[in-house]
């Protein structure tokens, strides 16, 4: 081999290797700015206590719990839709029948349109349409109760832009099951649906709470398509209906970092609430992948 | 008796599975439901009756240069806004793409197991890194970072944005990238270096080349994130509605104007309309970038993607 083409090859290899470690580099950076920053700030205080002085100082407690509260309805909501989906689509259609490509290219359609337009859909649909209409049968004349953004609003949009996640994982954690156990069951003289409840549904639980984890953490991050429909600037209480408002971490951040009367004071508050939703999101994408790779190798195996 | 019972057995079956397929078409419903509802807040800009009204915006007037949406004569021309995010967009991809793909192509071709065990988790974790995170970092550091290296007016500009959001983007080249290589028959790498390649000449000429499908489906999703992505460019590129081709200037996209305005607009009036239909135009391309990605994406490929996004 002629030397120039030697260095040509070291050049062309190096520079693979510089781009994956480039890549690595920048998220360990952006974990230790964002835990320099927030370090100091963070405590058990600062998570259990409300924000005091026009969102200048405190806490951030009202955020955390709206988070939680969002994905929780998200979760009922979305997990069960996605699962029985993930089971249509494994166990009672040909991959290759009409229906299942059909089904199939609406999953990943549905992944991949813009956060933003969800919440547009949420507006229009949910609050303006479904919520309107219930309003004019339920509620007394002239009140709105539902026709306006809320948790449950937010939560059903959220549900649906997690919806592809759930398919997905579900998916493949089923079609890990073997094949064998399904037709042990049947010929024992168990029907289908006895089948799938009794073995294919429980031998996939881990894929199950994969996805429901990284529904979480997506729901948990996602901030844009709740814009409009339930997430509040500041509440001093913690919603208890479905049809409250709610704070949510994103989207404190958010309003911290653009719309602050006093960006430069609250520097520490921001970076903290940036922390705890990092290490959040963090943590859950973590046990999902660990989850995930040993549920590949069992595949494997 | 027993001839009843067996009827009632199948029919609990057969209820079990119709109510499952009603259910599994929630996807497909909802699809035909995003396109009606948020095509339907904008119809009475699409039909040009609302404007004629109060602004005088025909189609001519949608499609000029000021977007000025507050004011007491206020104009609605979203090319501004269409400029900002190609822009945006272009920055992010001319960043993004080399890195991911290059990346892949170490960790599928060239990398040991072990630092693939090691490069893989961390993309993935990148991957769950939040918008609004990845926007905060922008915000606070790439954008002091950038005004001091390039001596810059504006701290929050287009460049800023643009580099912010490659970092959403570069998982998702970075996965499908992978994908597409893994896919690969391994006898094409082995016949290779019999034939007395070397493993970089395998990867750059056998392996990259094959995979230039799947290489063409990831740069679609990623262009399509990268256009639909709405809270990074929000905080990090300083929302001004600028036509301008200088990319340190500031910029509003068409997903951040959604983003920023929609919470204050009056219900029903052109302004409301507009957005929606800003929105509309999100769908429609997010839309056919993802056919068009899938056409040349192997469904088993795709799982993966989304699975792990």
């Amino acid at each position: 081999m002629k030397p120039g083409r030697r260095i040509f090859g070291t050049g062309f290899v190096f520079i693979t290797q510089a781009s994956a470690f480039l890549i690595i580099g920048l998220v360990i950076f952006i974990f230790l700015t964002i835990i320099h920053g927030g370090w100091n700030t963070l405590s058990l205080e600062f998570i259990f206590s409300s924000p005091k002085n026009g969102m200048t100082e405190g806490g951030i407690f009202p955020a955390i719990a709206g988070t939680f509260m969002l994905v929780f309805i998200m979760t009922i909501l979305g997990v069960p839709v996605g699962t029985i989906t993930a089971v249509f689509l494994c166990e009672y259609v040909k991959k290759s029948s009409p229906v299942a490509k059909i089904i199939r290219f609406a999953v990943n359609t549905l992944a991949g349109i813009p956060s933003i337009v969800f919440g547009l859909f949420g507006l229009g649909f949910f609050i303006q349409f479904v919520g309107r209409n219930m309003d004019k049968v339920l509620s007394p004349p002239g009140e709105l109760i539902w026709g306006q953004p809320s948790l449950i609003w937010a939560g059903l949009t959220m549900a649906l832009l997690t919806l592809p996640t759930v398919i997905i994982v579900v998916e493949e954690a089923i079609t890990s099951v073997p094949r064998e156990w399904r037709e042990a069951s049947l010929a024992l003289g168990a029907t289908k649906w006895e089948t799938i409840i009794r073995v294919v549904l429980p031998n996939s639980i881990t894929g199950i709470l994969t996805g429901t984890i990284l529904a979480v953490s997506r729901g948990a991050g996602e901030v844009a398509p709740i814009l409009f429909t339930g997430v509040a600037y500041f509440l001093p209480y913690i919603p208890t209906r479905v049809t409250d408002q709610f704070m949510q971490l994103g989207y404190h951040i958010y309003v911290m970092a653009t719309q602050s009367t006093n960006v430069e004071k609250t520097l520490g508050i921001q970076y903290a609430t940036t922390l705890v939703l990092l290490l959040l999101t963090f943590i859950l994408n973590f046990i999902a992948i660990i989850i995930r790779y040993q549920l590949r190798k069992k595949r494997i195996a | 008796m027993k001839f009843f019972k067996k009827a009632n057995f199948r029919l609990n079956e057969f209820l079990a599975e119709k109510a499952i397929a009603a259910i599994a078409t929630t996807s497909l419903v909802f699809i035909f439901l995003i396109l009606i509802f948020v095509f339907r807040e904008s119809i009475p800009l699409v039909l040009g009756y609302a404007m004629e009204e109060d602004n005088k915006l025909s189609l001519t007037a949608l499609f000029s240069n000021n977007w000025i949406p507050v004011s007491n004569h206020p104009q609605f021309g979203i090319w501004p806004l269409i400029i900002g995010s190609i822009k945006v967009t272009a920055i992010s991809l001319i960043i993004a793409f080399p890195i991911a793909v290059l990346a892949a192509l170490y960790t599928a071709t060239l990398a040991s197991k072990r630092t693939k065990e090691i490069v893989k988790p961390v993309i993935e974790i990148l991957a769950g890194f939040p918008s609004v995170v990845i926007g905060f970092f922008a915000l606070m550091v790439l954008a002091t970072f950038f005004q001091n290296v390039f001596n810059l007016r504006f701290r929050l500009n287009a460049f800023t944005g643009g580099v912010a959001l490659s970092l959403a983007v570069i998982p998702i080249i970075y996965t499908v990238t992978e994908e597409a290589l893994n896919t690969l028959p391994k006898t094409m790498t082995e016949a290779s270096l019999a034939l007395g390649a070397t493993r970089w000449e395998t990867s750059l000429y056998v392996l990259l080349p094959a995979a230039t499908q799947g290489i063409f489906a990831a740069f679609l999703l990623g262009l399509g994130r990268s256009f639909g992505e709405t809270m990074i460019v929000l905080m990090a590129t300083g929302n001004a509605a600028l036509s301008s081709t200088n990319i340190f200037e500031s910029v509003r996209t068409m997903s951040a104007a959604i983003g920023a305005e929609m919470a204050e607009v009056v219900f029903g009036d052109a302004h409301y309309n507009v957005l929606f239909f800003i929105g509309v135009l999100l769908f429609i391309f997010s839309f056919t970038l993802n056919a068009i990605a899938e056409f040349f994406l192997k469904q088993r490929m795709m799982k993966k993607f989304q699975g792990g996004a």
